[in-house]
């Protein structure tokens, strides 16, 4: 089945419902907009503590039109999976009708990475039947922007002041190796790439995981205006590499695919960097030249494993 | 124990976050002239205030975040200073 992601024939349905409680610029109802266009009305979202969920706004009020259970970061796999078990039971007894709505998490990096790791990985592992989206915006940022598994190196956060000293850890990969149907990185500077992403995940049962890279204007110091400009930037230096795998056979979308080809060069890596706050220590620093190489250098090695996968 | 059905405890309506518009130090002006109708600024809105059929701004719930200006290939929103004239 193709999936058309044209802007024209994108749904009307909209998810978040305007005067949400999110920070000018944020990724976090830029993304969901798109999960709502993707995976319609039927649908259920657990969330862990973030930004997110600040952002729902004030009691009796949501900005989210769609069920919402707040669970703690523990739980970030176990409950969207009682909820996806007990509907299909409910089902199978004709308790209610079907088809079955779509049960989906929408948790942060702190809570996919770090906090609520062991129950997302406990799901992939039980193949159990919902969608987990981690947006990525590199830090804790609704607590005050604390580093995170996800944070790259250098980045300052408040708990990591002079920059952050070890790199992040390859989360989607991670999870690849948990060997479920589907598993995707997107962007939100590629709505209509994310876009696919969703609707192929939509019809596939079992676990399913989708990392959106999620710039924040307030965690990386950067004008709320930049968010998708460094969404972008973040994909055409290979800082983020957009990729999906079906039953493990991975393949690089498109425009990641040329750079880990050698067919495009990246831009420039200290243009990215130095749009953002959180790297202006890097850049005063005098080893800058240096550490940037190393960084570059990384994310070669990154494409260049990406590539191998692709070829297996 | 009862079993009444839980009432959900929040329900989706415009604004759960306050009149957003109140926050704009700008507000974005559209050039009907000059839009192609791409709808990136529709997109792209992270609070979803652009129309599509017009891209007419809802400025009551619009952050004046400035991206729907900033990703306009075509350069037609410019963000105006609140108070000032377009
Ligand atoms: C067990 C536990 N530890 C810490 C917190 C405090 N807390 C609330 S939101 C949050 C940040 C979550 O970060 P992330 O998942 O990346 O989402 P973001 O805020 O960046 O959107 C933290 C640490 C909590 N609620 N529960
Ligand atoms: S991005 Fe610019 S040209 Fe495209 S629909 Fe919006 S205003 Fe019109
Ligand atoms: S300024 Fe921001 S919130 Fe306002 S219409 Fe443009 S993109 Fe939407
Ligand atoms: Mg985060």
């Amino acid at each position: 089945m193709s999936i058309s992601a044209k802007l024209t024939d994108m749904p009307d349905h909209e998810l978040i419902q305007r005067g949400t409680g999110a920070c000018a610029g944020c990724p976090s109802p830029m993304g969901l907009r798109i999960v709502g266009k993707a995976l319609g009305p039927d649908a259920i979202m657990v969330m862990t503590p973030s930004c997110a969920v600040a952002s729902i706004g004030m009691m009796p009020k949501s900005c989210y039109d769609v069920p919402v259970l707040n669970v703690c970061f523990a739980s970030a796999g176990a409950s969207a999976a009682g909820i996806s078990g007990a509907l299909d039971v409910q089902i199978a007894k004709g308790v209610i009708a079907g088809p079955k709505p779509v049960v989906f998490n929408w948790v942060g990096d702190g809570g996919t990475y770090d906090i609520g790791f062991q129950g997302v990985s406990a799901a992939a592992e039980r193949n159990d039947d919902f969608i987990h989206f981690c947006y990525n915006n590199e830090a804790y940022s609704n607590t005050g922007v604390q580093r995170s598994g996800a944070t790259p190196l250098h980045a300052a956060t408040t708990t990591t002041p002079a920059g952050k000293s070890e790199g992040k850890k390859s989360m989607p990969l991670l999870m690849l190796d948990h060997a479920p149907a589907y598993v995707a990185t997107a962007s939100i500077a590629y709505p209509q790439d994310f876009y696919k992403k969703i609707a192929k995940a939509k019809d596939i049962k079992g676990f399913r995981y989708i990392e959106l890279h999620a710039p924040c204007g307030p965690g990386w110091k950067f004008p709320a205006s930049e968010t998708v400009e460094i969404g972008r930037m973040a994909v055409k230096t290979g800082a983020w590499a957009l990729w999906e795998a079906e039953n493990g056979a991975l393949t690089i979308n498109a425009p990641t695919l040329q750079l880990a080809e050698g067919k495009t060069k990246p831009s420039s890596l200290e243009d990215y960097l130095k749009v953002q706050g959180r790297f202006a220590g890097l850049m005063k620093d005098a080893a800058k030249e240096q550490a940037i190489a190393v960084m570059a250098q990384g994310i070669e090695k990154e494409l260049a494993d990406l590539l191998a996968r692709s070829k297996r | 124990m009862t079993k009444e059905v839980l009432q959900p405890l929040a329900k989706p309506v415009y604004g759960a976050g306050g009149p957003t518009g109140t926050w704009r130090s700008q507000r974005p002006v559209l050039d009907k002239e000059k839009c192609t109708g791409c709808l990136l600024c529709w997109i792209y809105c992270p609070e979803a205030v652009i129309a599509r059929e017009d891209r007419a701004i809802d400025y009551e719930y619009c952050k004046g975040c400035g991206l729907c200006a900033r990703e306009c290939p075509v350069g037609a929103i410019a963000m105006i200073r609140e108070g000032e004239e377009a």
